[in-house]
């Protein structure tokens, strides 16, 4: 909220320094966002008197005048203004002024040929307001050679944010109170002054919704003149941003700047009947103020006469009764509204207002005759006319609260030792009544004020929070456990470790584009938002996957073939009871080169699902997960190329990972070439360490005896697994066998149509004693027996 | 001379005068070997009378171990030279590019959620999580922003459709039957609540995670990262915020000269509530955190929102807040990132651009650890 320090000072009495005052409002709460001083815009600009003035020899609209700027000799200034006349004074712009509306500097020029020592401004050009008929006419008093801005006496203004639960600081009064409070100077509260009646309101005022509008007084002042406000009115206004329209409309918004008072003035002509405050019919509709026509529903407030709705109540009036320059009789209303109400209908109906902000944060509920009578002399004074007596329906809620307050909780809560005499002279100022026994009533403008901390809030805000002074937090005795759960610590040693293997760490969006998800959501449940930003991030994703091919893909576009990703987050389903099931995952994207082109390699390798293969057992191992007794089975999904991709279980059932490489229609539609490859692992499906709990190794004695190795080589059916082949010879004796490794795949010339060759290093490793030639052969026997039951024959 | 001295002689000059291994073979099989002249010489000896022995023996056997000698000392020298041409054939250009191991990163967010966790566990503090999906009446009611209240709409929140809403379970301790909207958590505080609820009071924790506002520009993106700060115990006080807050931005920025100011502010979960900001200069034209901001040249920077944890909320959490008080603070991860870091764009964080994440990117080994400072040095 903006206002002027000359319009502060009205309310407050201070000597204090615009920085005093900015310091005191951050201080107590009310940020100063922004400062502007416009007697530093209106440098170089002065009252000066036109003493000549001639037509222009070569242009029919510009006048050449001789200006006197109270020193030195006359200026010769070039001016298009229509009313630029000999005699008149107004504003001239010296060379190097700056114009406050365009931010041009002014500079000595020829105009036409004719020499120009600077401008005459209007209004406008000066920011003073819209007016740009002409040059400005100051008043023949005016002393010529002073500067504009002392003449104008432009008050600096400041701007202040108002926190949502201080609606009494939404006017320029309350500020005043608040500062005065904190220090700041003397506050000066208004004298309302009684109006006298002439006669009774001639409209009969109801409220039919007491609910929503539980107080409405209103008044008539007839035989008005709607001309423009007064100038110091318009000033202030300006200074806090609210254009002038015309004296009531500038009026009503007065009350509203200067006390959080929002008040609405109707053009009684254009009313006919009872004006009632009420529900509106769903699927009334009103032409508003702004010149939009809005639908109103039976939740709504408004008020309405026999003809139809003339106000949302609270929130903006209607075209139709406005009051214009025509408006002779006016129908003032102040109402008290139910704040929630108000937030709601503003809601439903979009509309945003300056009445809206103040009513749903709420109004103070003792200042509607006290606003009603500021607003009616203020109409009296600047329109003439006469006002009737006040018409009253229904009560607003005024009852005061009354807290319990114990001083000592200031320093309970707020860490800060405060006298008492001094809580309670800081309560008082707010124009909190404080009793002897430290019964605090709330004034109830103070909606905010529900109990005693927001009292310690108070106490504390006016007299410091610098002074709070820091004190540590107690050290928790015990012995240090971890701070992390075994989930966090799985994850930090997955991203180092996949760190560590060159891949880079990627945060890409949890929403994706509806599609996208679909093709990876698996047939699981999804979450599609409401009012998403984009279409492209609607839905909550079910992969990794996406969010980091996209990454790819625009790493692709700018030139960076090759990417190699990962990121640990969740994946997002609909759980059970409509709860969200958010699922710990780690995603790993590798494109382009496994190995770039060079010189000693020569061609590029891509990644293949291999390179997949490797990350998900790498990464499963560091997470702790047992990889040797992992199942390659199939089913990696529809995104996955169907024969290049597997899944990494426990179990038939317990899918730990997927990876592999994916398929030309997921690839398409990413626009991304190949070799893509991927592996997804999910951490909640990795089982706790088992015996976990100590930190003590099983005993281990390396064995004292060297292991040998024997190579077969089999013929085997194209279809067995070179797995299932190795699990069947490394079956044949589970204790001497301590590794199998297929050295060799072949298929071609000199392998039978139907079969691969494929040859596997059998190590054994012995105890005590040295194998005998006899047991060796026994058990390459037995390796050859079982490699039989999966169709594997011994090559001769 | 004698026939011995000739013959040693013409072996010694041959001996020298080889060039390779094969014609010293040739030229020992023709000297010393079974049918060799010094062998057959040696031979000799035993027809001999024992004058004539006596007289020729040293003179044989000397020959015939010099010309030995020379033909290992000649045999070595070849070798020597034979390896040194075979190493010179070996030589690489050793300024061609070794083979590179790829590089990978951490995220700067992941890097400073771990710098956070590790000072914060200095202070006592667990990390907890939560849903990031939500109902509102985590993310809003227990927070003491009610239905109607008018923060809500300022949290421009993203809504899931309200057939997606939730019944409460008739298990639950809230109220049973009341249909809750769910939405993305537009803050980290309704972890608060669901930690109070859980593991009650006394606690000590910070809840580090992903946000979500409808808001999008240079320096808002629709998903960010928050950490939540929550003191709940008998006797916590405002005092012991601002120390707390003090300790962390000096271990985090590893400066003593880190000075807060708190100014007066609102929240509807706390009361009183604090806004703190934090003191800083200008270096090369970035902001430096340190030094009071009102010194010559420095000025305040907004860092974040706290205060002592509303009553209301302690209610809703299900403890009594007669016996619990304590305060809480909801700070910018990626905020803390840029400003420690240097980065200036937010929107960069969650592009994925390889080059960005190779610059920024933290190594696997810059593990945050307190006696190395926590943080990562350029």
């Amino acid at each position: 909220m903006k206002f002027s320090l000359e319009w502060l000072r009205y309310f407050l009495e201070t000597d204090a320094s615009v920085e005093e005052i900015a310091g005191a409002l951050n201080r107590i709460g009310h940020e100063v966002e922004g400062f502007d001083d416009p007697a530093r815009k209106l440098e170089g600009f002065r009252v000066a008197e036109v003493l000549t003035a001639a037509p222009h020899p070569d242009a029919d609209k510009l006048q050449v005048l001789s200006v006197d700027t109270g020193e030195g000799d006359p200026l010769t200034v070039v001016c298009g203004a229509p009313n630029a006349r000999a005699g008149m004074k107004g504003v001239l712009g010296l060379p190097g002024a700056v114009v406050p509306a365009n931010g041009m500097e002014l500079r000595k020029s020829a105009i036409r040929g004719v020499e120009s020592n600077g401008m005459m401004c209007s209004v406008r050009e000066l920011k003073l307001g819209d007016e740009h008929d002409g040059i400005i006419e100051l008043p023949d008093d005016a002393p010529v050679g002073q500067s504009f801005a002392e003449y104008h006496d432009a008050s600096p203004v400041f701007d202040v944010a108002i926190t949502p639960n201080r609606p009494d600081c939404m006017g320029v009064y309350g500020i005043a109170r608040d500062l005065a409070a904190a220090g700041v100077g003397t506050f000066k509260p208004i004298d309302v002054s009684e109006i006298e009646a002439d006669g009774p309101c001639p409209v009969e005022i109801r409220t039919d919704d007491v609910e929503g509008c539980p107080a409405f007084y209103a008044r008539t002042v007839r035989g008005i003149s709607n001309g423009a406000s007064p100038e110091w009115m318009q000033r202030r206004l300006i200074a806090a941003g609210q254009r002038p329209i015309s004296a009531v409309v500038d009026i009503t918004n007065y009350l509203m700047l200067a006390f959080g008072r929002p008040a609405h003035a109707y053009d009684l002509a254009k009313l006919t009947g009872p004006v009632v405050a009420r529900r509106a019919k769903d699927g009334e509709k009103i032409e508003a103020l702004n010149e939009k026509a809005y639908t109103l529903d039976e939740t709504m407030t408004v008020i309405a006469d026999d003809s139809g709705v003339h106000d949302i109540a609270g929130i903006m009036g209607g075209e139709h009764s406005s009051v214009g320059d025509g408006t002779t009789d006016v129908l003032l209303e102040i109402a008290y509204f139910d704040p929630e109400r108000i937030g709601v209908t503003g809601r439903k109906l979009g509309l945003a207002t300056d009445a809206r902000t103040r009513f749903e944060r709420g109004v103070d509920p003792e200042f509607l005759d006290d606003g009603l009578a500021i607003l009616t002399s203020l109409i009296l004074r600047i329109c003439g006319g006469e006002a009737s007596e006040v018409v009253r329906a229904g009560k607003p809620p005024v009852e005061a609260q009354v807290l319990t307050f114990d001083p000592a909780l200031t320093k309970r809560l707020g860490g800060v030792e405060i006298a008492e005499d001094e809580q309670r002279r800081i309560l008082e100022g707010l124009d909190f009544r404080v009793g002897a026994d430290w019964q605090v009533t709330v004034p109830p403008r103070r909606h905010d004020v529900e109990g005693p901390a927001d009292l310690v809030e108070e106490v504390v805000r006016i007299y410091g929070l610098d002074k709070v002074e820091s004190v540590p937090l107690p050290r928790r005795d015990g012995v240090a456990k971890p701070t992390a759960s075994p989930q966090q610590q799985m994850e930090r040693m997955l991203r180092r470790s996949a760190a560590a293997r060159g891949l880079n760490e990627a945060v890409t969006w949890s929403f994706l584009p509806t599609g996208e998800a679909e093709h990876f959501g698996d047939g699981g449940e999804l979450w599609v938002l409401d009012n998403p930003i984009s279409e492209d991030m609607k839905a909550m994703r079910p992969s990794l996957l996406p969010g980091l091919l996209g990454a790819a893909k625009r790493n692709a576009d700018r030139g960076s073939a090759t990417s190699r990703l990962f990121e640990i987050g969740r994946r997002y389903f609909r759980g059970k009871n409509g709860a969200s099931d958010e699922k710990p995952t780690l995603g790993v994207v590798l494109v382009g080169d496994r190995t770039a082109r060079g010189w000693a390699n020569g061609k590029a390798q891509g990644f293949d699902a291999f390179d997949a293969k490797a990350e998900a057992m790498a990464l499963l191992e560091a997470a702790g997960a047992p990889v040797g007794n992992l199942m390659v089975m199939d089913d990696a999904g529809e995104q996955f190329h169907p024969g290049q991709s597997a899944t990494l279980r426990l179990g038939p059932k317990n899918v730990l990972a997927r990876f592999g490489a994916l398929h030309p229609r997921t690839l398409k539609a990413f626009d991304l070439d190949g070799p893509v490859v991927a592996t997804e692992i999910f951490l909640d499906a990795i089982p706790a360490k088992k015996g976990g709990a100590s930190f003590a190794r099983p005993a281990y004695d390396p064995p004292a005896l060297q292991a040998i190795t024997r190579d077969f080589a089999f013929l085997v059916p194209s279809e067995v697994t070179t797995g299932d082949l190795v699990k069947a010879v490394r079956g044949a004796d589970k204790k001497a066998i301590v590794d199998a490794q297929v050295f060799d795949v072949f298929v071609g010339q000199g392998v039978p149509e139907g079969r691969k060759s494929v040859a596997v290093e059998v190590t054994l490793q012995p105890g005590e004693k040295s194998f005998t030639d006899d047991e060796i052969k026994a058990i390459s026997d037995k390796v050859v027996a079982n490699a039989a039951k999966q169709g594997a024959e011994l090559r001769g | 001379m004698t026939t011995a001295q000739a013959l040693r002689d013409d072996a010694l000059s041959r001996i020298t005068g080889t060039s390779d291994l094969d014609t010293l073979e040739s030229l020992r099989v023709e000297f010393l070997g079974k049918q060799g002249s010094i062998s057959a010489l040696l031979k000799t000896l035993g027809k001999m009378s024992p004058e004539e022995r006596k007289e020729q023996g040293p003179l044989i056997n000397g020959a015939r171990t010099e010309v030995a000698d020379a033909i290992t000392a000649r045999k070595e020298a070849l070798e020597a030279e034979a390896l040194d041409r075979r190493l010179a054939s070996e030589t690489l250009d050793l300024t061609l590019p070794a083979p590179q191991a790829p590089q990978g990163s951490v995220h700067p967010v992941s890097q400073v959620m771990d710098e956070l966790a590790e000072i914060f566990a200095d202070l006592g503090f667990s990390v907890a999580t939560g849903p990031e999906i939500e109902d509102d009446w985590h993310n809003f009611t227990a927070l003491n922003m009610a239905e109607t209240h008018p923060a809500r709409a300022m949290h421009d929140t993203f809504y899931f459709p309200d057939r997606d809403a939730v019944t409460v379970p008739a298990s639950s301790s809230e109220a049973v039957g009341e249909k809750r909207r769910m939405l993305l958590r537009t803050h980290t505080s309704p972890v608060q609540i669901r930690s109070l609820v859980e593991q009650g009071a006394p606690i000590r924790i910070i809840a580090p995670g992903r946000v979500y506002r409808s808001d999008s520009d240079a320096t808002h993106t629709p998903m960010f990262h928050q950490v939540e700060g929550l003191v709940i115990d008998r006797d916590i006080h405002l005092g012991h915020l601002k120390w707390t807050l003090e300790t962390f931005l000096k271990a985090f920025f590893e400066r003593d000269d880190i000075v807060l100011r708190l100014r007066p502010s609102y929240f509807p979960f706390t009361e009183p509530s604090v806004e703190v900001d934090v003191g800083f200069a200008m270096e090369n034209g970035r902001r430096v955190l340190g030094g009071s901001g009102d010194d010559e040249g420095h000025g305040w920077m907004e860092l974040l929102g706290s205060g002592m944890v509303n009553r209301r909320v302690i209610e809703f959490a299900g403890l009594d807040p007669d016996e619990w008080q304590g305060f809480a603070w909801g700070l910018g991860v990626d905020r803390l990132a840029m400003l420690k870091y240097g980065m200036d764009d937010l929107r960069a964080f969650f592009d994925g651009d390889n080059r960005w994440l190779a610059h920024y990117g933290f190594s696997a080994f810059d593990q945050p650890t307190l006696s190395a400072g926590v943080g990562a040095k350029a």
